[in-house]
């Protein structure tokens, strides 16, 4: 007979909801592992655990707050990053994070995205870019590179993306950086190196959604859409801001790196001495 | 809280300074907004004021940042409000329900201008009464008040801070610009005088804590911020005490009924009115906010005229007092509802009596004068019906 072979201890299990399991996300999603990453920045930074609050908005992605075995809060559809701010300027002991996904961040909640990095507000914000929306079941989103085909668009999305990292690097982030979720190490780096970075930081991973986007485009597993990363993926840190833009057509590269990493001043609330 | 912040003494001030300086009294330390005609005054008063007391003033891009960003620093333990008007409160109401699904305690202050849309920006109105009580989709319980005066808007400001401690409520503040813009003498007591309800927080084990758990009577679970390490799940989503989405109907009905059962149960301390000449009464002049003040002016001149009438000022116009509501309607024969929108409290009125009710409204714009008013109560007087029983 055949033991079955149980794995006792996993590093990361304090830190995931087991009775939260199984999750929703469809086999081949990326969401996982961009959650795996930034649990292991979160072990890897020894600050307190308790510390560390997650902060979602809606969708695929924001389900993340959900199975963090941290505090953690699942607002509303692209409110996080304003919820976020709350909770960082009340006690700004805490490492406030939020993991939300392309739509919700960019499209919903866009205002708050420009406006938090303008402001400089010292928290993390991980976008798992998936191309569309995938829990409403694959419609175009602000992120949807021009042509790629979606349930809302399917002639071909008649839009050009939003570059997120020249969008970020504009508004006023601190740091801004881009991977896929081949780049595992890179992630849990620069999540830990945010962590750490006053200011704002936005940390873009592109991470396949074979059900939602994948399906339409030529994409039907993850692991197409991994090799494609595979494919395409150019670390070139000096490219243009503005070159930084997706086009999945033709054999365009997909620019990934470090692009901003600046110094200057957190947003700080404004403190008068008291006369007693 | 530092009682040196508190302003205590004698003022002359308008009424979102009034509430500005409540805030503070009630120790609130986190102000998110955006500004908008009649409630501007508090926001920049309170961009002032923070600073000099350690507190954070953040002017949002907008009003559903402002919420939001409000129900996160209370969610991390601060006393936290927004303050706005009709088209900002529009904004508010998608995370005024999430404030009431996670139960997250803020004070939302509405000073009402005309409306609907742009409406009359620097002029009064009543209008959003209801959107009050149902703007957010979905069935929650609402506590709201409104204040007749400066001082009032100041003592309100802090008792709706207690009440959203106390209850894990949203508190909705709906003053109108009368109030808002009145200049009038406003007394801030002493620090030990105001009224403070804090917080139920956990008692026990941080791991065994349930934070959606609803041990006492009164429905209210008790309520822990980020950072302490209960390691917290807050969801907008249906969930069950543990804070864990729940898809089914079983937990629906059990979290939503609380939410509305929590705000039912306790009246004692939600329900504020004040009555004036109910003695021998046969009519009920009933009005609230700005509207109230032309209101008692009306009863007092009807009375000189010997008509039968008392007066009945809603405090709080959410909840309802349907109760006295219903033991004034033993003892009378008409009521009249003065109320500066078209016909809004009215139907909560018709809801609970049998008697006729009058209403008295006007679409905003300006105070409902006096006369209408005293114009009803002799209408409904010489009908002939509040002569004899
Ligand atoms: C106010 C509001 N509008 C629409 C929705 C429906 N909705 C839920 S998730 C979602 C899109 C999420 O897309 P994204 O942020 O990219 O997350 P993904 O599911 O792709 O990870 C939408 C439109 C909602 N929940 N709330
Ligand atoms: S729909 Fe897409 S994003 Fe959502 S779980 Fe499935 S694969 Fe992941
Ligand atoms: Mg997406």
């Amino acid at each position: 007979m055949v033991q079955p072979l149980l794995v006792e201890e996993h590093p990361l299990d304090g830190l995931i909801r087991a009775d939260r399991m199984p999750h929703i996300w469809c086999p081949g999603c990326g969401i996982g592992i961009v959650m795996r990453c930034y649990a292991q920045a979160i072990i890897n930074s020894g600050i307190d655990i308790e510390k560390h609050v997650v902060v979602s908005g809606i969708g695929c992605s924001g389900r993340v707050a959900g199975y963090m075995n941290i505090d953690s809060y699942h607002t509303t559809h692209g409110r996080g990053i304003p919820f976020a701010v709350g909770l960082k300027l009340a006690n700004p002991e805490l490492c406030v994070t939020v993991f939300s996904g392309d739509g919700d961040l960019a499209a919903i909640g866009g205002n708050h995205l420009i406006h938090a990095a303008r402001r400089n507000i010292d928290i993390t914000v991980i976008c798992a870019n998936n191309f569309n929306y995938g829990m409403t079941g694959g419609q175009m989103g602000p992120t949807t590179p021009y042509g790629a085909l979606s349930t809302t668009s399917v002639y071909g999305c008649p839009e050009h993306p939003f570059n997120l990292v020249n969008l970020l690097a504009a508004a006023g982030a601190n740091f801004v950086s881009r991977w896929t979720t081949i780049h595992v190490r890179q992630v849990i780096d620069d999540v830990l190196y945010a962590f750490n970075k006053p200011g704002f930081s936005f940390i873009e991973v592109l991470a396949p959604c074979p059900i939602g986007f994948g399906k339409s485009n030529d994409l039907e597993q993850g692991v197409d859409e991994t090799l494609l990363y595979r494919e395409r993926c150019v670390h070139e840190p000096d490219t243009a801001l503005d070159k930084l833009g997706i086009d999945l057509r033709e054999d365009q590269p997909i620019y990934v790196g470090r692009f901003v990493d600046r110094e200057a001043p957190a947003y700080q609330p404004i403190r008068l001495e008291v006369e007693k | 809280m530092t009682s040196s912040h508190i302003l205590t003494g004698r003022y002359f001030m308008n009424g979102d300074h009034a509430c500005a300086e409540g805030a503070i009294a009630a120790g609130c330390r986190f102000f998110g907004g955006y500004p908008i005609t009649p409630s501007t005054e508090i926001a920049e008063h309170l961009s002032s004021r923070m600073p000099q007391i350690g507190g954070v003033y953040i002017q949002m891009e907008d009003e559903m940042g402002s919420m939001a960003t409000v129900l996160g620093a209370s969610a991390a333990g601060a006393r936290a409000m927004t303050a706005t008007s009709g088209p900002g409160f529009s904004l508010m109401m998608e995370n005024i329900g999430l404030a009431a699904m996670m139960e997250i305690p803020c004070l939302v202050v509405n000073v009402q201008r005309g409306s609907p849309s742009t409406g009359l920006p620097t002029l009064p109105g009543q209008a959003d009464v209801m959107q009050a009580r149902w703007g957010s989709h979905g069935d929650y319980g609402v506590v709201a008040y409104a204040p007749w005066s400066p001082q009032e808007f100041f003592d309100l400001t802090v008792h709706s801070f207690n009440v959203a401690d106390r209850y894990r409520i949203p508190v909705l503040l709906l003053a109108d610009e009368v109030v808002g813009h009145m200049v009038e003498r406003v007394e801030i007591p002493e620090a030990d005088k105001i009224p403070h309800w804090g917080r139920k927080r956990p008692i026990g084990s941080k791991k065994e804590f349930k934070p959606f758990e609803a041990i006492d009577d009164d429905l209210v679970p008790p309520l822990a911020h980020a950072g302490e390490g209960y390691r917290l799940h807050f969801t907008g989503l249906t969930h069950d005490e543990r804070g864990y989405p729940d898809m089914s109907a079983d937990t629906h009905q059990v979290l939503v009924s609380r939410l509305v059962e929590k705000i039912n149960r306790n009246p004692k301390d939600l329900i504020r009115t004040e009555t004036f000449h109910l003695e021998g009464a046969r009519i009920v002049v009933i009005a609230f906010g700005s509207t109230a003040r032309s209101a008692r002016r009306a009863v007092r001149v009807a009375r000189e005229r010997g008509l039968p009438v008392g007066f009945l000022r809603l405090i709080s116009i959410w909840p309802f007092p349907e109760q006295l509501i219903r033991e004034l309607a033993q003892d009378v024969d008409a009521f009249v509802m003065a109320e500066m929108n078209l016909g809004q409290m009215i139907r909560e009125v018709e809801r609970h009596v049998e008697q006729p009710v009058l209403g008295v409204n006007h679409a905003g714009g300006a105070m409902l004068a006096p006369e209408p008013i005293l114009e009803a109560i002799e209408k409904v007087a010489n009908n002939g019906s509040t002569s004899s029983r």
